[in-house]
């Protein structure tokens, strides 16, 4: 038997529970209560596709460094689901702790020698406490959090506030969930003491940071971004993106005299339909958003060859999950990439940008509005499902009130009346962006046909090879514009001179910071690159030409990101090393450590070499 | 192909409406459909009866998917923003742009194979919605476009040029507009201009979905022996239940009919239709009993024309939605934006 593990504000605790159980709102509050000690957790949430009876877990990393990506492994689980059992028994780590609910028996054979077994008879509890049959299940759920908090030494009143907030207006449903909480811990007391060598302690490393998910966040973003339509059709895990705007706007968007509403939100009958009526409304001068996920921009390929070709602003924000074809429907990949980088028949290239939290899923969420608007084009916001659905703790959201809307080059009633040229389709300024106007802004000045034809800068029908080819070198050239305007690379070079560096972006953000930490204390040194935007900066190629062999981590089989180094970069594909995370749960800091360490070894060059000046 | 311009020399003689403008202020580009193209007659339905509304172009928006009758309003209202989409989609463009504002008339044309084909869902959808525009589909029965196939629409055991016959049975875009919703619905054919005007008229009046299906024989894949949308088969079989006349809200009326030949109508905005019936004791306000004509009538082999169902007091989708007066393309960051204080309640929320 292996020493029982011992750490305090250092761990990760799983509850495997069935859906529908209730579980969910239980287990939140066990990590929030966390929380509100003042120690940084991870949560994750991994959920099944389906309403009621199948397996979920909900993963609680307690990190007083502030790590705030997964560890890998797991030191304290929970087992509340019989379906699961075996694998939740494997998964801990040896000197782990596995609770279980001890009403009835378990067989020696399902539990590990190398495991610490703590037994609490939360059946039994429920069952001569409670009556109701749906209170036993619910308040059950109450009872392991009292027990789980004891055995961590966490603060107890923390959790009872926590109900008190939870059921604020439903004062009735306190008491019961509180006094479950009180027989949980009790059991622990009067029987489990000294039992868990795991502890959390107050701490106060949570600091100014918020707790919320990337869609709630992107949401956000889009209503200080001055999104007024918005058109969906509902797909997990990006339906409480349109849900969240839709709450958002019943309390900061409704015109407080006539009570009448500063937005439009349309549920469509298909995703066609949501991205023709986000097209409709931006070619209109309103700012529309759609959020989707894989299937989604599957079916809005002709139309977003519509947006690029006609050059009208969209934002999208796609929220991946595992694909192709219906595929993990509730779990999380970075799987749409090429889709999205070329969406449509014929030569196309989207602006993609890859917010890598919650904190700038706001940023970016309200930033898009602005490049959409700047670049007359689709603005793909990659998000996935664990930023989009997970709470993450990060910085506050910031907003600077100076700051303008940025809607391009719009030309005004004003212009157009004192005689100002326009040409839809006309290279003004040199930058390959045109200036547009809006339907209905001068009795006889500036309209325009708009389709998806082709046409002459006059924006006029034309067949012409000449005309066409001008229009697709131009909108090339605008491509190369975008790279002004999108948010750029993030690079942090090693403590030492390196040889090698990693590329990564997105969700993998924050597994991969604990990541290099870890190889950091191992001697091994890499520069890093977050990529933030697509079309890539140059000082991407740069640091691609500036390392001898680039790592590049990302949540998907084919490796997508390399693919449009490659292609856009033109770049030497051995170059590059794969670090490919695609079982539809988010990727782990171990994981990343490990990989990139073997990888090292297997070149056989110790990783510590100097660059030879 | 390169585009010509058309010739704008003003016949000083040119008449103008009340606010000044001429037809040639209505026009487009030159057309660039067969000769005797039911479609063209459509377009010049629709110039005159904006002239007659005395509509300033630049308060249109008009709105189509793809075939020949989606090419269409590139040749009216040269004016007017327009916008060609993709096919069978322009219901939902129509639409997001309406969302954006409220305060332009939004004219959606459309063909059979546009809308009751690859676009039928869209169509209904929109009009589900109390989309407040005018929706006209261009019906010839066939893909024009794309050479003569059989649409949507086409009547079961109809002949195709090509000698095939239609064994599906047909999808009556009128029927569908009633089911899904539609305040306003009529049907015409491309060649009874006066019976074409003044319904068009009524419907950029109407404040709510109003639909018009205008039977437009394609001269070169539809107009033979054996098919139901040709120029003679739709004389042939037209159906009239009404004429009708449109008179803005302010326009004096003057009676010069039979008692009981008439009915007027008054719209939400004021404007008034008069309907002549043809049709004994028919009431286009009353939804029931025009779809059981409808029924009957198509079951005797008839096209019905005329105004076919009104509610002059439809909600159109801002109603709905409770949207501002403003539209929303002209709210700024003033308007929209909650703020930098408003987010840190927002930011002591998420702690
Ligand atoms: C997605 C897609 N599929 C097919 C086509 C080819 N296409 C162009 S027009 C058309 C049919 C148009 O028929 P209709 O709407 O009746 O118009 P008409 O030409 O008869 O006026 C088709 C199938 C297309 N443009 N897009
Ligand atoms: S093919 Fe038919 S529908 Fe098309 S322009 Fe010619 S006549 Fe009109
Ligand atoms: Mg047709």
């Amino acid at each position: 038997m292996p020493k029982p593990l011992e750490a305090t504000n250092d761990f990760v605790v799983k509850f495997a529970n069935t859906n529908g159980s209730g579980s969910a709102s239980a287990n939140e509050l066990f990590a929030r209560a966390i929380l509100r000690m003042g120690v940084p957790i991870a949560v994750r949430n991994i959920f099944p596709s389906n309403i009621q009876g199948l397996p979920t877990w909900y993963e609680v990393r307690v990190s007083g460094e502030g790590w705030i990506g997964r560890r890998g492994g797991v030191d304290f689980v929970v087992a509340m689901n019989g379906q699961t059992w075996d694998k939740d028994v494997k998964e801990l780590e040896p000197g782990g702790y596995l609770l279980y609910d001890s009403t009835k028996p378990m067989p020696q054979s399902k539990f590990r020698p190398d495991i610490n077994v703590i037994g609490v008879p939360l059946t039994e509890m429920a069952n001569s406490r409670y009556d109701i049959p749906r209170d036993r299940q619910l308040l059950k759920n109450m009872i392991y959090i009292g027990a789980v908090g004891a055995l961590l030494g966490m603060d107890h009143e923390e959790m009872v506030k926590l109900v008190g907030e939870q059921y604020a207006g439903k004062d009735r449903l306190i008491k019961p969930n509180v006094e479950a909480l009180g027989l949980g811990r009790d059991y622990v007391l009067e029987h489990l003491k000294g039992k868990c060598g795991l502890s959390v302690k107050r701490s106060d490393k949570v600091g100014d940071r918020i707790f919320v998910a990337g869609n709630d966040a992107a949401a956000l973003g889009a209503v200080y971004g001055g999104a007024t339509v918005a058109a969906w059709y509902p797909i997990t895990p990006s339906t409480s993106v349109a849900e969240a705007f839709a709450a958002h706007c019943k309390r900061l968007r409704v015109d407080p005299e006539t009570k009448k509403n500063l937005y439009a939100i349309i549920q469509s009958e298909d995703e066609l339909s949501a991205i023709g009526s986000v097209i409709g409304a931006s070619w209109n001068g309103a700012r529309a958003f759609t959020a989707t996920s894989g299937p989604g921009i599957s079916l809005m390929q002709e139309f977003l060859g519509l947006a690029y070709s006609a050059e009208i602003p969209a934002v999208i924000f796609d929220i991946q999950r595992g694909g192709p074809s219906t595929g993990m429907p509730t779990r999380t990949q970075q799987s749409d990439l090429t889709l999205c980088a070329y969406s449509s028949h014929g030569d196309t290239k989207h602006v993609m940008i890859f917010p890598q939290d919650p904190h700038e899923a706001f940023e970016f969420g309200a930033l898009s509005f602005d490049l959409a608007d700047r670049l007359q084009t689709p603005i793909f916001v990659m998000l996935d499902l664990d930023i989009g659905m997970n709470d993450w703790l990060v910085k506050p959201f910031k907003w600077d009130d100076a700051k303008a809307y940025d809607r391009g080059k719009l030309v005004s009633y004003e212009e157009l009346e004192a005689g100002k040229e326009f040409w839809r389709y006309m290279d003004v300024d040199g930058d390959a962006i045109c200036y547009r106007t809006i339907p209905g802004v001068h009795p006889t000045k500036g309209a325009y046909f708009t389709r998806g034809s082709s046409r002459n800068k006059y924006a006029k029908y034309s067949e012409e090879g000449s005309d066409y080819v001008e229009n697709m070198t131009r909108l090339l050239r605008k491509f190369e514009t975008a790279k002004k305007y999108v948010p750029g690379p993030v690079i942090r070079q090693a403590k030492q001179p390196t040889r090698h560096g990693v590329i990564y972006f997105g969700s993998t953000s924050a597994a991969m910071d604990e990541g290099l930490d870890a190889l950091e204390k191992q001697g091994i040194h890499i520069d890093t690159l977050r990529v933030r935007a697509f079309p890539f900066a140059d000082s991407v190629i740069d640091f691609i030409n500036a390392h001898d062999q680039v790592f590049v981590v990302e949540q998907n089989r084919d490796a997508q990101m390399r693919a449009l180094l490659v292609n856009e970069g033109a770049i030497d594909p051995a170059r590059f090393i794969s670090i490919l995370h695609y079982d539809g749960t988010p990727i782990t800091a171990r994981f990343i450590t490990k990989e990139i360490a073997e990888r090292l070894k297997a070149f056989g060059k110790p990783a510590r070499t100097k660059v030879a000046s | 192909m390169t585009y010509l311009a058309k010739p704008k020399f003003r016949h000083p003689s040119l008449e103008k409406n009340e606010r000044g403008f001429t037809r040639r202020d209505y026009e487009g580009s030159i057309s660039t459909l067969c000769a005797g193209c039911g479609h063209d007659s459509i377009s010049a339905a629709i110039i005159q009866a904006c002239f007659e509304l005395n509509i300033e172009p630049h308060r249109i928006a008009k709105m189509s998917g793809i075939g020949c009758s989606s090419k269409t309003p590139d040749y009216f209202l040269g004016q007017s923003h327009g916008f060609n989409s993709v096919h069978g989609r322009m219901p939902s463009v129509l639409t997001g742009a309406n969302l954006a504002n409220k305060n332009l008339i939004y004219l959606g044309v459309s063909g059979d194979g546009d809308s009751a084909s690859i676009g039928l869902g869209q169509f209904v959808h929109c009009v589900r919605r109390g989309v407040n525009m005018t929706y006209i589909t261009e019906n010839n029965g066939v893909y024009g476009l794309t050479k003569g196939q059989f649409s949507a629409t086409a009547d079961r055991g109809s002949k195709s040029k090509a000698g095939g016959t239609n064994t599906d049975s047909p999808i009556d875009l009128v029927s569908m507009a009633l089911l899904a919703g539609a305040t306003f619905v009529g049907r015409s054919f491309s060649g009874d201009k006066p019976q074409l005007v003044p319904l068009i008229k009524a419907a950029l009046s109407h404040n709510g979905p109003a639909f018009i299906d205008v039977i437009s024989p394609c001269v070169a894949f539809n107009n033979h022996a054996g098919s139901t949308k040709s120029f003679d088969f739709v004389r042939d079989h037209n159906d009239a239940v009404n004429r009708l006349d449109f008179f803005e809200g302010r326009a004096e009326i003057v009676t010069d009919y039979e008692p009981g030949t008439v009915q007027d109508v008054e719209q939400h905005d004021g404007s008034i239709i008069r309907l002549h019936k043809i049709a004994d004791s028919y009431d286009p306000t009353n939804k029931v009993a025009t779809m059981n004509y409808l029924a009957t009538h198509h079951e005797k082999g008839e096209v019905v024309t005329g105004l076919l169902y009104l509610d002059p007091n439809p909600k159109d989708m801002h109603q709905l939605l409770r949207t501002v007066d403003v539209p929303l393309n002209r709210l700024g960051v003033k308007e929209l934006c909650p703020g930098a204080k408003a987010l840190d309640t927002i930011n002591d929320e998420y702690r």
